[in-house]
């Protein structure tokens, strides 16, 4: 292989309360394709944020082809030739093609904007690398496999010679991935250097050359591609020591009845023939990797998102879930990953929010009972442990931990007895953590069931009686806390579909 | 200044609404100082005369922005209102406890119309408002065959209805009935909005939509009682300015909105939604009407109004944005 072009020497960053980069290392060469992984929170994206300049390292040492870099912008580390390929695409939809390409830098003729001299640029460039797409088009009418190509040969027309791909295949069909291959390919042949972020453990194996894994913020290893398995690199990816003791047994009595059934679900392109029970006093873990489908099908199930098919089936009875309304009143209650955005009204007070999905046994006529209201608020701020000066104080002033305190306040007044954990402790100190997973364990004990979606190991193997995961929208697992393992839960959550559907369960 | 902030009496009005009344005071005195004959009890009464269409168009919109939507249709609706209901009064003989019915239900239909193009059929508040601006505008004219109405006088037998908003007694009193009407209507809605089931929502769901829904709570149903609520209060305000001025012109109200959307900015409701005052939208209603009635007092004409008003939009908004930047 080639020259190194990339070395990144013990970069350090810290975050108020976080460690997120603990001296990592990383090495691309030239004419390589260097794989990343980890699992989500492991430092890949903090990373590559400092190498294009988004945030600004601690400490630590970039050097590029050969030059000791800083970059403290974005469009430093562009100019000096390293782009990134986002997952989600920066693309304006209602420009033409090459307007997208050449924005920022259009082409004038006699103080116009030309568009038939970028229009012939674009053919060039497009020329180059092989890509059939007309120039003239508009963006938002190229499948997303397409706009990324356009974003590959942005990268390049503005001489990029590292070009960091942060899961460019999330989103592409099986025939886009092949095109994307090539490209990627044809790129490597002309001596490029190549960072490709993904979870899919096949397409690792098929493109890359070398991969470098990181946990938790540290450098765990690089491993030349061919000489490596699979299961070498899940090791390497979970192979830490978790503190806290997992649970050894399920706790949920052999006979305890199914409180909720989920039959064939499917909604959207993230929910596909979903099948699950939960039984009354389980907390039911639903792991796998970010973009699996999780959140999609607990939002389908609470009625948030359309249903495209399936059954669901509450006490052994037939539900119409078609709102969040009919859920609710069914008797569930979803917490929300996003507490911010979906979970509270930060602009009201605690009482309002606490309320918020039961106010209906807070009238007395026509009239809100706020004397109630606040005495039921004032209870479970007790209850819960909630760190607020009044029920009246807005929710937006409080933290994390107790924010989420607040949003299982108002799922309790309503007495709900199938709750959504969606992300339970994310973003919270681990002070309020264990005080949410104490009540987590009182509320299956009263009989309520928890289906509990975290994307945290730790979390699903301390939490869970039974451990469901899912990868790319389909259940690929289903496990008793008694055999569960991270090598296996990582196994599932990276399997793809063709190995789902051809029955192959390899680890 | 640190004092004044912490002043009990002040956080309770909130700084917008302080700087409201304030203005309030200040033009009202201004205008008295530069014309005597403006600090009478007859210019009062005009004054109340102004405020009662203005001020029940903003009670209703109140709601709407609450929700992070707005209302176009109200001026255009109230028009239609007074036109056909007079036109059926005046023309067709129907009796005119009828008319008045007929009057606020219609406000009350496009409010529904409204409520459902937004809620069910998704479209964004301004086109949909906008459309039926428009439509409401065409319909009223087409109606009344594009002729103007004229309601009943309070000498007619049907004139009692006149006594709603104003009693002249035969001293030549006026006594203005309509400002305890604007009042109690005023009180009536800050109860719906700040205890009730549908306030809360609708202040909820104008915050964050979709935490709301989120809460199971049906947010389409609540979002369309905040139109019908903006549609009926504009058939009320076309009540109001029958009875006040009289004469309808078909294609007039254009523009109406815009005082009363002016007036609830002025009293402190975010255009954002989430909060909703009907306590400020009175002050800003009886700012906007002060100054409707007073600049002629002083010899200027209806573009100094909008210029007085204009500034004092800018000047009550500013502080609260002021306020709110250095908080946090």
């Amino acid at each position: 292989m080639g020259r190194v072009m990339l070395r990144m020497k013990g970069i350090d960053k810290s975050f108020p309360g976080v460690h997120a980069l603990d001296h990592v290392d990383l090495e691309v060469e030239a004419g390589e394709v260097h794989a990343l992984m980890g699992e989500n929170g492991a430092g890949k994206s903090t990373l590559m944020k400092i190498l294009t300049g988004i945030y600004s390292k601690d400490s630590g040492i970039i050097e590029f082809e050969g030059q000791e870099v800083n970059f403290t912008t974005p469009a430093k580390a562009q100019e000096a030739g390293i782009a990134i390929v986002h997952q989600e695409l920066n693309m304006m939809n209602h420009l033409t093609v090459a307007q997208n390409l050449f924005i920022g830098r259009e082409m004038m003729k006699s103080g116009f904007i030309s568009d038939s001299m970028m229009n012939k640029e674009a053919k060039k460039l497009f020329g180059r690398l092989n890509i059939e797409i007309d120039p003239s088009e508009i963006m938002g009418n190229l499948t997303v496999g397409r706009q990324q190509m356009c974003e590959i040969a942005k990268a390049i027309s503005r001489d990029a010679r590292l070009i960091v791909f942060d899961e460019p295949s999330a989103a592409l069909t099986e025939t886009e991935i092949e095109e994307l291959f090539k490209i990627i390919r044809d790129l490597r042949s002309k001596g490029m250097g190549i960072i490709y972020i993904s979870h899919r453990m096949d397409e690792i194996k098929v493109i890359t050359d070398r991969v470098t894994v990181m946990r938790d913020g540290t450098y765990v290893g690089t491993l030349k591609t061919k000489d490596c398995t699979k299961d070498d690199i899940i090791n390497m990816m979970v192979g830490r020591v978790i503190y806290e003791e997992p649970k050894q047994a399920g706790s949920v009595k052999e006979n305890a009845p199914v409180v909720l059934k989920v039959e064939h679900l499917s909604a959207g392109k993230m929910v596909k023939d979903v099948s699950f029970e939960l039984k009354k006093g389980e907390i039911l873990g639903f792991s796998g990797l970010m973009g699996a489908g999780r959140t999609e099908t607990a939002r389908a199930i609470f009625g948030a998102d359309r249903k495209d098919g399936g059954e669901i089936f509450i006490n052994g009875r037939k539900a119409e879930i078609k709102t969040t309304e009919d859920a609710v009143n069914q008797g569930i209650g979803y917490l929300s990953e996003d507490r911010k955005r979906f979970g509270l009204v930060v602009f009201k007070s605690v009482a309002e929010n606490s309320t918020m999905a039961s106010l209906s046994s807070f009238m007395k006529g026509a009239f809100i009972d706020k004397k109630k209201e606040h005495q039921q608020a004032e209870h479970y701020v007790h209850l819960l442990n909630t760190k607020t000066p009044g029920v009246e104080q807005m929710v937006v002033n409080l933290s994390g931990g107790n924010q989420q305190k607040v949003v299982i306040a108002k799922w309790l007044i309503k007495n709900c007895d199938i709750l959504i954990f969606d992300e339970p402790t994310r973003g919270i100190d681990v002070g309020a953590k264990s005080e949410i997973y104490q009540l987590m364990n009182e509320l299956v004990k009263q009989g309520k069931s928890i289906i509990m979606i975290s994307s945290e190991m730790a979390e699903i193997l301390r939490m869970s009686d039974r451990v469901i995961v899912m990868c790319e929208g389909r259940i690929t697992d289903e496990i008793p806390i008694e055999e569960v393992s991270q090598e296996r839960i990582m196994a599932s959550a990276t399997m793809r579909n063709q190995e789902v559907s051809n029955g192959k369960t390899e680890k | 200044m640190e004092k004044l902030k912490n002043n009990p009496l002040i956080k309770a009005i909130g700084t917008q609404r302080l700087v409201a009344l304030l203005a309030l005071i200040v033009i009202y005195l201004a205008f008295g100082i530069m014309n005597p004959r403006f600090a009478t009890y007859n210019t009062m009464v005009n004054i109340f005369d102004a405020s009662y269409y203005i001020g029940f168009m903003a009670i209703g919109i109140c709601f709407v922005i609450a929700t992070g939507g707005i209302d176009l249709s109200i001026g255009t609706v109230l028009t239609m209102s007074g036109l056909v209901a007079g036109y059926l009064s005046v023309n067709m003989g129907f009796p005119i406890w009828l008319v008045i019915i007929i009057c606020i239900l219609i406000g009350t239909a496009f409010g529904v119309i409204n409520g459902l193009l937004v809620a069910k059929m998704g479209l964004p508040p301004f086109i949909a408002t906008l459309g039926t601006m428009m439509l409401s505008k065409g319909i009223g004219s087409i109606i009344t065959g594009a002729q103007s109405v004229t309601w009943k006088s309070g000498s007619d037998p049907e004139g009692w209805y006149r006594a709603i908003f104003k009693i002249k007694t035969e001293s030549g009193l006026l006594i203005p009935t309509g400002f305890l009407f604007l009042i109690a209507a005023a009180i009536v809605m800050a109860v719906v909005m700040n205890k009730t089931k549908a306030g809360r929502y609708i202040l909820s769901l104008g915050s964050n939509k979709e935490a709301t829904r989120l809460s199971g709570v049906n947010v389409d149903k609540y979002l369309i009682i905040a139109y019908i609520i903006s549609g009926t209060f504009a058939g009320i305000a076309g009540l109001a300015y029958s009875t006040i001025y009289s004469t309808l012109l078909p294609g007039g109200g254009a523009g109406f909105e815009m005082d009363a959307i002016a007036g609830v900015v002025i009293g402190g409701t975010s255009m954002s939604g989430g909060i909703g005052t009907i306590a400020g939208t009175m002050i800003g209603v009886f700012i906007i009407s002060v100054l409707k009635t007073g600049l002629p007092f002083v010899g200027l004409q209806t573009h100094y109004q909008q210029v007085a008003t204009g500034l004092v939009i800018i000047v009550a908004v500013f502080a609260d944005v002021y306020r709110n930047r250095r908080k946090s």
